[in-house]
């Protein structure tokens, strides 16, 4: 029997337009989905009102996880600026740095090597294909697949082995730094990886026979969670949530930073904007990435210096100026705008989560009318990371 | 680009400095009054339809802050950041929810870490990432952070610092020879 939301009846509304809900009236209820919670995506929480077991209002609460990032780069010099970067997004660390160094380069006038670019260009590669898998763990695990999540936690075990090879971390690598990486590729790097990429498509098979052709994963995601293409750019929708919805833009193709032009791709798009469709984009694009890395492999240079010559970095000043800097990560559009004073310090660093605008005006939005048993798979289906919300 | 953009802007508002940082983006400062018919001329005739981020920098030496209202024209891939300076005294500015819903949890973030009040922006006075939060606004310049903590927060009893040189001395060395 499928589930038919109506909300004729109810809630009713006051005069200014909000509702009227009286929690003394035994109708309804307050339901905390969350910060400790196995459906929510990291520390965040969802204030639900609820009326049987249908949502009826939503309020997004984040700040469990703050530590004020953007405040403490401003007392930091630009290099003392870069190990915090990365611990904005645990899960695809990557981007931040990226970001962060692309803003100051261009600031400071300084030229990356081409192989740095190319190193560049396979990390965030390899970290999107890490923050798909787990997503998809996530997504599965969300509707009852616990499985899926065993699945893909391993092949990204995989490629955090690679990740340590290359940086000498797993999750926090530090290895795009203002001026270039810090090392070239390890010797026989090509060959390991390609072992892995070959086991990432052994088991994204699988997940595909067991996840995506699954009735009750199908039963509980196709025309569930519909993102209106028409509130897209109202709500500030960005990454597979917008592709997914058949908005055929991805900031690697529209405007192609590091060495995205010289890779051949396509976005990835689908039609339904449902959670389904959603999760098929996400799978796809690892596909994607897998065929990426393997095209940065074979094409990128050799041999060649992996970072520019940078002004001594405790003296290191900036002249006055603004830049902002975006990269698509596999939750969407992510970018640093960087204000420089002409001293040692940034005056400003505001960094923009696809999270923040997914997890709290679209989400708050897309939950009400729709059963509690499917807000962690909405939540997930948002492919969103608190800690971006609250940087 | 940008260039003939400015010029079509400037045959219709009045405008202040513009900065082309690279082919696809330019920073323009708006008078604040404008910045309402601007961003509606940008959104619905120019194809800026997204916004991308909205934030403060805390001018601080100037007495001013300044909101950047970044727009992205993701058909034509260029970026146009708006600069609108406010006096940082009584900090206010008008809302634009109406015009991108999701500006409403920017300005609710804006007036809790800068002290920047939006009127009539929907539910802007609750609270977003800092819960009974009672100080200055903490991402202002002037807001000092080691002076919160040290008048917040009680020092651990029996944390002592070793110098490393004196400390490694200390073990080698402990009759001081």
């Amino acid at each position: 029997m499928s589930y038919t939301p109506d909300r004729s009846q109810y809630p009713a509304k006051k005069a200014d337009g909000t509702l009227d809900i009286d929690l003394t009236s035994g109708k309804y209820l307050k339901l905390w989905h969350g910060p400790n919670h196995p459906g929510i995506t990291g520390n965040m929480s969802v204030e639900l009102t609820v009326c049987g077991d249908e949502v009826v209002d939503a309020k997004t609460h984040v700040g469990y996880l703050h530590r004020g990032f953007e405040k403490l780069m401003e007392r930091r010099s630009f290099i003392q600026v870069f190990p915090i970067v990365c611990r904005v997004c645990v899960p695809e660390p990557d981007f931040n740095e990226y970001c962060y160094a692309a803003a100051v380069e261009e600031l400071a006038g300084i030229k990356v090597p081409p192989l740095a670019d190319w190193i560049r260009t396979l990390i965030l590669e390899m970290g999107r294909v890490n923050s798909y898998m787990m997503y998809l763990g996530g997504q599965a695990g969300a509707f009852g697949l616990g499985v899926i999540g065993q699945w893909t936690t391993y092949v990204r075990d995989l490629m955090l082995d690679r990740f340590e090879e290359l940086t000498g971390a797993r999750i926090y690598h530090m290895f795009i730094l203002p001026g270039g990486v810090r090392d070239t590729l390890p010797d026989g790097f090509a060959g390991r990886m390609e072992e892995t990429l070959r086991e990432i498509e052994s088991t994204l098979k699988d997940v595909y026979d067991v996840m995506f052709c699954n009735a009750v994963f199908k039963k509980r995601s196709v025309g569930v969670g519909y993102i209106d293409p028409a509130l897209m750019d109202a709500y500030g929708v960005t990454g597979p949530n917008a592709r997914a919805g058949g908005v055929a833009k991805d900031v690697r193709r529209d405007q192609p930073y590091l060495v995205y032009n010289e890779l051949d791709f396509e976005p990835v798009v689908g039609k339904d904007s449902d959670i389904y469709t959603r999760a098929d984009v996400r799978r796809r694009d690892v596909t994607m990435s897998v065929d990426l890395i393997r095209q940065i492999l074979a094409k990128m240079p050799k041999d060649g210096p992996v970072m520019a010559v940078t002004p001594n970095v405790l003296h290191w000043k900036i002249p006055r100026g603004e830049t902002y800097i975006r990269g698509e990560c596999s939750r969407g559009e992510y970018g640093y705008y960087l204000v420089t004073d002409g001293s040692g310090f940034p005056r400003r660093i505001n960094v923009r989560g696809p999270s923040y605008t997914h997890a709290v005006a679209l989400l708050e939005r897309m939950i009400v009318n729709l059963n509690i048993s499917d807000v962690a798979g909405l939540m997930v289906s948002l492919h969103t990371y608190p800690p971006e919300i609250e940087r | 680009m940008m260039r003939a953009l400015h010029d079509r802007l400037k045959a219709l508002f009045p405008l202040g400095e513009l900065t082309e940082q690279r082919p696809d983006l330019a920073f323009l400062t708006v008078p604040r009054e404008h910045l309402r018919s601007i961003l509606l001329h940008l959104r619905d005739l120019e194809g800026f339809s997204h916004l991308v981020l909205l934030t403060a920098v805390d001018w601080l030496e100037e007495g001013d802050f300044q909101l950047t209202y970044l727009l992205s024209n993701r058909g034509k891939a260029v970026d146009l950041g708006l600069r609108v300076m406010i006096p940082r005294d009584g900090a206010s500015m008008d809302s634009i929810h109406d015009i991108w819903p999701t500006a409403a949890t920017y300005q609710r973030e804006l007036r809790e870490m800068f002290g920047i009040q939006f009127p009539d922006s929907p539910g802007v006075n609750d609270d977003f990432i800092l819960e009974g939060w009672i100080d200055m606004p903490p991402y202002r310049r002037d807001f000092d952070t080691k002076a919160f903590s040290a008048a917040t927060f009680k020092e651990r009893e029996g944390r002592m610092t070793t110098d490393p040189e004196q400390h490694m001395k200390q073990q080698l060395y402990p009759d001081g020879a």
